[in-house]
């Protein structure tokens, strides 16, 4: 018996320990507003008091044709927000890392830190720049494309229902390209040099090697890429509330899901702010990413091939 | 033990100079989003009013215009927002006040020196409890260059032929951009133009009331003829005016490239300082010579206190000195462009400002037509009004496509429209 109590493990203390603060942390800050957030979608204000109603939040939501035409709109323009930086970002990214990784560029990191740069401004800052330079009246845009006899060309593209939602895409890609940069940039250099060399001595360089050897061995670093990209834009708002306001102008044609949740959560001039039917959508943001991902994870991620070096 | 001696007189005196601190001064916070008006609290108002009333200080606290009520919402709910609360008119301040956040204001001092009128954008539907004191009105109209005017040779217009006749030759002259508007920002389109011109057409309060009452409808003529005159006004504005916002064309005015500015009386305080030309204004035109002017005098502003505060008796003395002469003259001075609406014999020097005050007595008076009761459901009438009124003045929505579907959206909650 003595024997027996001696040789059982003891409770390993130190792990429970060591994980509390970050799970603690995690939970207070990250796991709880998620869960309340949930449930507060499940109420709804009756004669200022929270009663719980089901799904009816969610009822109005989809049901209705007008939240539900306002809904649709704005998952399709972010969806749509999604594409641009997809089609756009990461390609030039890849490139840009491409470039920078290039044994032949000189004053690379004078490059690499300008083209990062603009990742570190503050929304508003890129935003505000964005609308002067566009602006008609004061903007550079305007007198640049005139110097080349090109005004014709110029619109006021972020007042057109047509334009205006790609423009503002294009300037997330532009304020955002160097976090594709720099991590691809980051897989590229990870590539041992005996490989390239090997693949040399078999006679592909150049873009072939490019194609053939780089770019499967960063494969998984652009579906990391595509991943984050996939989420920032589905919980997108800044850039749009703070160039187009929160009625996302013009005519709806810029509302993304972010800008949609706040207008209804906090409510915008006369309107006033709905909180459960807010967390309805905030909820349906959340249920969207998590479909995303779980689609990443589950279906792509699962069958890259990663090459041990 | 001289040492502790010292330590203990250190403390004694610390502790005793900032407890006396807090008996002398107790700090009023006044939450506001008129940050234009930050120098004018400072400078003017909040040392008149501590001269008078030592002991108090107060600190006027704004945020930005379009962010307040969701800001001052989130403060109240969390129990952090200030003593003084500036009151947007109507159902914001309304839900406010039904929430027990704002305190009932009837029996203050202050409030025999408001008419029934001024009084309706903060009180109950019944009328029987007000919440805020009212402190200002703002007028729309349009401003104009006169110096403009005189170059081009235009006369300031009456009816809406002779609006039309002199943009057209301003337009021809081709010095001046005839109208200072853009659509970015949609409230332009919709507070400074619809609400602007629609009461010559919709009768103001007649038509106002009986919207109200459903008697009338939105897809009625008196409310779709607004909405044909703003899709004439597209061919008048700034070059790329889809994308130019409030402070463009603000700017666009001031500095002397536009002839003439839908304006708000609020214009007044900032135009005077930027604008270094001759200013004139004219209210909305009439659509025919003779017939009856109705102008937007809308209650704009009040100021209301926390029904949670901690500082409740320095706050209504503070409320019962916004309601005094002394604050109508000193703010309708420093604010040139927002009316007392008090009883208060209110003498006013800027010469802009009167000229906006002189149409109280030659026009009807009304109100902004989606602001009292119409806007409490969803779709909101006002945002949707907003929208609308942009699309209508960039040509993608006909004026009677756009009134439908603001009838819809009214018509699908107001029971009366159904």
């Amino acid at each position: 018996m003595a024997v027996e109590q001696t040789t059982r493990p003891p409770i390993r203390w130190h792990i429970a320990v060591f994980l509390a603060p970050a799970v603690l942390i995690y939970t207070a800050i990250m796991i709880l507003p998620l869960f309340s957030t949930l449930q507060l979608s499940l109420f709804s204000d009756v004669g200022n008091r929270q009663v719980f109603v089901g799904f009816d939040n969610f009822r109005t939501l989809f049901g209705d044709p007008r939240w539900a035409e306002q809904f649709w709109n704005a998952l399709k323009n972010n969806v749509w927000f999604f594409i641009v930086h997809m089609l756009v970002q990461n390609p030039i990214g890849i490139l840009l890392a491409a470039i920078l990784s290039s044994p032949l560029l000189r004053m690379r990191a004078v490059y690499r830190t300008a083209i990062f740069i603009p990742t570190i401004l503050s929304f508003v800052i890129a935003g505000f720049a964005w609308k002067l330079i566009l602006s008609p009246l004061w903007g550079v845009a305007p007198n640049l494309l005139d110097l080349v006899g090109l005004k014709s060309l110029f619109q006021p593209w972020l007042g057109k229902e047509a334009y205006a939602l790609t423009t503002l895409a294009l300037i997330s890609v532009w304020q955002f390209v160097g976090i594709p940069m720099m991590l691809i940039y980051a897989a590229l250099l990870s590539i041992p040099d005996e490989l390239l060399e090997a693949a040399e001595c078999d006679g592909i360089t150049g873009m072939a090697q490019f194609w053939k050897i780089k770019l499967p061995l960063i494969l998984p670093a652009i579906g990391i890429i595509s991943i984050l990209t996939f989420v920032g834009n589905f919980n997108a708002f800044d850039l749009i509330y703070s160039t187009q306001g929160a009625l996302a102008g013009p005519d709806f044609s810029t509302d993304i899901l972010g800008t949609l949740m706040y207008r209804t959560f906090f409510g915008f001039q006369l309107q006033l702010g709905d909180p459960n039917l807010g967390a309805a959508i905030a909820t349906a943001m959340f249920v969207i990413i998590l479909i995303g991902v779980s689609i990443y994870l589950f279906g792509i991620q699962r069958r890259l091939r990663r090459y041990q070096f | 033990m001289t040492k502790k001696v010292k330590l203990a007189l250190l403390a004694a005196t610390m502790l005793g100079s900032s407890g006396a601190a807090v008996a002398q001064d107790t700090t009023l916070t006044i939450e506001s989003w008129r940050n234009d008006d930050l120098t004018i609290w400072q400078d003017k108002l909040i040392p008149a009013f501590e001269a008078a009333n030592p002991g108090i200080k107060v600190k006027f606290s704004p945020s930005a215009p379009t962010e307040y009520n969701a800001v001052l919402n989130s403060k109240l709910e969390a129990g952090s927002a200030g003593d003084l609360i500036t009151c947007r008119p109507f159902d914001a301040s309304l839900s406010l006040y039904e929430k027990g956040y704002l305190s009932a204001v009837q029996d203050l001092d202050a409030m025999k020196n408001f008419s029934d009128v001024a009084k309706s954008g903060w009180s109950t539907d019944d009328g029987a409890a007000a919440f805020c004191v009212p402190m200002a009105s703002v007028i729309h109209g349009f401003i104009y260059n006169a110096d403009a005017f005189a170059e081009v040779g235009v006369e300031v217009p009456k009816t809406t032929d002779e609006f039309f006749a002199a943009l057209d030759k301003i337009k021809e002259n081709g010095t001046y951009v005839p109208m200072a508007m853009g659509t970015n920002d949609q409230w332009e389109a919709a507070t400074m133009a619809y609400q602007n011109i629609g009461p010559n057409y919709w009768k103001g309060e007649e038509g106002r009331n009986a919207l109200i009452k459903g008697e009338q409808k939105l897809t009625d003529d008196g409310w779709v003829e607004p909405f044909r005159q703003l899709a004439k006004w597209k061919d008048y504005l700034g070059d790329g005016y889809e994308a130019q916002t409030y402070p463009d064309s603000q700017n666009l005015f001031t500095l002397g490239r536009a002839a003439i500015y839908p304006a708000g009386s609020w214009e007044i305080s900032v135009f005077n300082e930027q604008a270094d030309f001759k200013m004139g204004a004219f209210p909305p035109p009439v659509p025919n010579d003779g017939d009856e002017c109705y102008i937007s005098d809308h209650v704009d502003i009040a100021m209301g206190m926390n029904a949670n505060g901690k500082n409740q008796e320095a706050a209504k003395t503070f409320l019962n000195w916004v309601g005094s002469a002394e604050f109508a003259t000193l703010y309708a001075n420093a604010l040139p462009g927002f009316f007392s609406l008090s009883s208060h014999d209110v003498k006013m020097e800027d010469p802009l400002a009167q000229e906006f005050v002189s149409w109280r007595s030659t026009c009807k008076s009304t109100i902004r037509s989606t602001y009292q009761i119409l806007s409490r459901g969803t779709p909101n009438l006002e945002n949707e009004t907003w929208n609308a009124s942009a699309n209508v003045i960039k040509g993608t929505e006909a004026p009677e496509a756009a009134s439908e579907r603001l009838q819809g959206g009214l018509a699908s909650w107001y029971d009366p429209q159904k």
